[in-house]
């Protein structure tokens, strides 16, 4: 399907687009995390680029940060020390876990990028001093951004900033939802390289090709696809290969509650009001992360629908190892699904390189007992 | 021999463990009395819910005594049976696990009527406030003062303002009262003064050789984690400060013959701190300060008892572990200064991401400034299994030769 191509092919090399993207003349900001407001970067007509975190072996991040840190941050830490970021004009460090929060001193202080921002946003979203206070950080890092970069974040900028990247999270809505009904039609491996491409693509580009392979794949050409349902759990996927392993054992993914994934497109920017007020509203109503709080149990119910809303038969929880928020919530999320007669499993990776053959192991068996 | 372990003995435990004794009692039958316990985290405000004649609960401070009397391992054993992955904060593993089976040294602690969690030291309190906010089925309030890398900007000020009234609202709610200004400004008064005293305490340490040691203080930080903003924690303090004094002019140290100061990083090792002070002592060796037990004053001179309100919300974000690795490192430089320390031990602790990561950057910046060695000790402050005794012994030797050779012995 060569409307895949252009995504395989950044996502399999996003430091070689990323050069391409620099010699345009476009400023790139690093981004971490799925909090990072890319409307307001987009705006400055700067690219946001996901950091993911490298597979290469780790050398100089050890010097930096202990080993019991999961493999996004101290991946992410090595790729910015080894220069292999060198692209990047500054970086954007909206606050969540304690991990990240760590990094970004880190980062500062050894890093050598021109600028650096940290956005405090608050962590519980369930009051409207925190909302405020969203949108008060928010302005702060568009003021920030402007004086960085030397450029003027209009009001008009932003509104046309917010609905592209609106036709852009709709698109991937529209994409998954193509999955959820016709899972046949686009690889798990695929879906994902779309995700990881756009997240660090010259955003308007990404809404044009992301329109066009949804235009492309709603023609109804039905393919027919006899496998268990499954769901995906958890934080930053940066393991493309489960999804060919559990299609090869008899499952497939229809839906998830990824950072890469769901996470990243759920819900619409206000295109009325305020924009920045807007996009803080997003922050406050989307998909809850476990570094955020907006109730007890939130992350639970959320799952629970989508679950439902996919017609899953199994989900599976995939964090990496040594990431907290997820740890702490995993226990109670799978007693939600036991409680709802789901089943369900835990898989933990220690990186993007992961020892294939017992993950391949633990996945059947759980796809045969569905 | 007989002299060393009088040497050693502080006076004022017996009393420290009293008082820890009638508050934990206290804390225990405050149902019979009437009383609302709330359990709350060792950095959070806590001077609001003194005023309104709740009794403050520490998990933490519990999870370090579970930690003392070796009984964490199973407590974290039990948690990661529920699910809980071996990799998070121990102090929230065992606190998990004992509130399921009132396990601990005291079976357990007294049912919170609500919770009341600031994420000042770290963002796991949220997830362990949330666990236990379902487990027992109470409400939950959240402190959220935003984390300080460069500044505290204006915005953040007016968040933590804001909650500081939300919270006061919220403890109407719960207790069924009108919150009381008037006495909350008395109960910060106590709480200031207690950490001015404290501070005295810890001071007494800069003199050669030192009454007591970081050791010391570790046990002694249990008042003013739990009581601070009541009498009996001044009264409490003084006597400690006093009793330095004595030590002092009598020329009495902590250990021995005391020759090397050491300054020590992060929380200790509960299960060990026995092991630790002896292999230190058996060098000459004294862990004379730490940055832990310090944190609790580090922003006295913030609290203006004119605003006990503006204040208190400030002070409770500046705290020591919600500040960047660099503004860290201005507190603790000023130690290594103040407390003239021929050394810095960095324990490394696994459970605690927040306080750890970044020390190595710290250490480096040490010895590049100071000149004087560091010792990272990788480890975890409950959870034994993760220590290596053998080895941390031979790194504790070759430390001390290092700190010899550069005093040229
Ligand atoms: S994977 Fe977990 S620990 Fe790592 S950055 Fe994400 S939330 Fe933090
Ligand atoms: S030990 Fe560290 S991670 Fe655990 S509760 Fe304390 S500050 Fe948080």
């Amino acid at each position: 399907m060569k409307e895949l191509e252009v995504f395989r092919k950044i996502a399999a090399n996003p430091f070689g687009y990323a050069g391409e993207i620099k010699k345009s003349g476009k400023k790139i900001i690093g981004t971490f995390c799925s909090y990072a407001p890319e409307e307001i970067i987009t705006a400055a007509g700067a690219v946001p680029f996901r950091i993911f975190g490298t597979n290469e072996t780790i050398t100089r991040a050890d010097a930096h940060i202990q080993a019991y840190c999961c493999s996004l941050v101290r991946g992410g830490l090595e790729d910015a020390l080894s220069g292999r970021l060198g692209f990047i004009d500054g970086t954007v460090f909206p606050h969540t876990c304690d991990s990240i929060q760590r990094l970004s001193d880190i980062w500062r202080l050894n890093g050598k990028f021109n600028f650096h921002f940290d956005v405090i946003m608050p962590v519980k979203l369930n009051t409207q001093s925190a909302r405020t206070y969203m949108c008060d950080v928010l302005e702060k890092f568009r003021r920030e951004l402007q004086e960085s970069l030397g450029v003027e974040i209009t009001e008009d900028k932003l509104k046309a900033s917010i609905s592209m990247h609106n036709r852009l999270r709709e698109n991937l809505n529209k994409l998954y939802d193509i999955r959820m009904t016709n899972p046949g039609l686009i690889s798990g491996s695929d879906i994902h390289s779309v995700i990881k491409a756009v997240m660090v693509m010259d955003r308007t580009d990404a809404a044009v090709a992301t329109g066009t392979l949804v235009a492309h794949l709603e023609n109804p050409k039905q393919g027919s696809l006899k496998a268990k349902r499954i769901f995906l759990s958890g934080g930053a996927c940066i393991h493309p290969d489960i999804y060919s392993i559990i299609e090869e054992s008899g499952g497939v993914v229809v839906g998830d509650e990824l950072c890469t994934g769901t996470r990243y497109f759920e819900g619409k920017v206000s295109e009325n009001g305020d924009p920045v007020k807007s996009i803080a509203d997003r922050f406050c109503d989307r998909l809850v992360c476990p570094a955020k709080y907006f109730s007890n149990t939130a992350r639970g119910d959320e799952l629970l629908d989508g679950v439902k809303k996919t017609g899953s038969d199994g989900v599976i929880f995939f964090y990496l190892k040594f990431c907290d928020p997820h740890s702490f919530d995993y226990p109670y999320m799978a007693e939600y699904m036991k409680k709802a007669d789901i089943p369900n499993m835990l898989l933990e990776i220690e990186d993007s390189s992961g020892s294939e053959g017992q993950l391949r192991t633990r996945i059947e068996t759980f796809i045969s007992t569905l | 021999m007989t002299e060393k372990s009088d040497n050693t003995k502080i006076r004022s435990v017996k009393r420290m463990k009293e008082i820890m004794t009638a508050y934990y009692i206290d804390a225990k039958t405050a149902g019979q009395n009437g009383k609302k316990v709330a359990w709350i985290t060792s950095g959070g405000p806590v001077e609001p819910l003194i005023a309104m004649d709740v009794i403050p609960v520490y998990p933490e401070n519990h999870s370090a005594m579970i930690g003392s009397t070796k009984m964490a391992i199973d407590l974290c054993e039990k948690a990661e049976a529920m699910g809980y992955s071996r990799d998070i904060c121990s102090y929230a593993r065992a606190d998990i696990a004992c509130a399921t089976v009132n396990g601990g040294p005291i079976g357990g602690l007294p049912r919170p009527d609500f919770l009341v969690c600031c994420n000042n030291i770290c963002g796991t309190v949220m997830k362990w406030y949330e666990v236990q906010a379902r487990y027992f089925n109470v409400p939950l309030f959240i402190f959220d003062t935003p984390f300080i890398h460069t500044d505290f900007s204006q915005e953040a000020r007016t968040y933590v303002v804001k909650q500081m009234e939300e919270y006061f609202i919220f403890l109407e709610e719960q207790c069924g009262k009108k919150f009381d200004r008037d006495k909350l400004k008395d109960v910060v008064k106590k709480s200031v003064e207690a950490q001015r005293l404290w501070k005295e305490v810890l001071a007494t340490t800069k003199h050669n050789p030192a009454p007591m040691s970081a050791f010391d203080a570790f046990f002694h930080l249990g008042l003013i984690v739990t009581l601070r903003g009541t009498e009996t924690v001044n009264d409490y303090y003084t006597e400690l400060r006093d009793e330095m004094n004595e030590r002092i002019q009598n020329g009495i140290g902590i250990i021995q013959e005391q020759k090397y100061r050491l300054l020590w990083d992060n929380l200790p090792l509960w299960y060990k701190t026995k092991w630790l002070s002896d292999t230190f002592a058996s060098h000459n060796a004294c862990l004379v300060a730490d940055t832990y037990t310090s944190a609790w004053s580090f922003v006295i001179d913030m609290i203006d008892l004119d605003k006990p309100v503006e204040s208190l919300a400030m002070a409770y974000s500046n705290v020591y572990i919600n500040i960047s690795i660099d503004r860290m490192y201005e507190n603790l430089s000023t130690m290594i200064t103040e407390w003239k320390a021929d050394g810095l031990v960095l324990h490394s602790n696994r459970s605690c991401k927040p306080y750890s990561f970044g020390q190595y950057d710290t250490a480096r910046r040490v010895s590049d400034e100071f000149g004087i060695p560091t010792l990272m000790l990788e480890a975890d402050m409950l959870d034994g299994r993760l220590f290596n005794e053998s080895q941390a012994q031979t790194r504790i030797d070759a430390f001390i030769e290092l700190i010899r050779q550069r005093k040229g012995e």
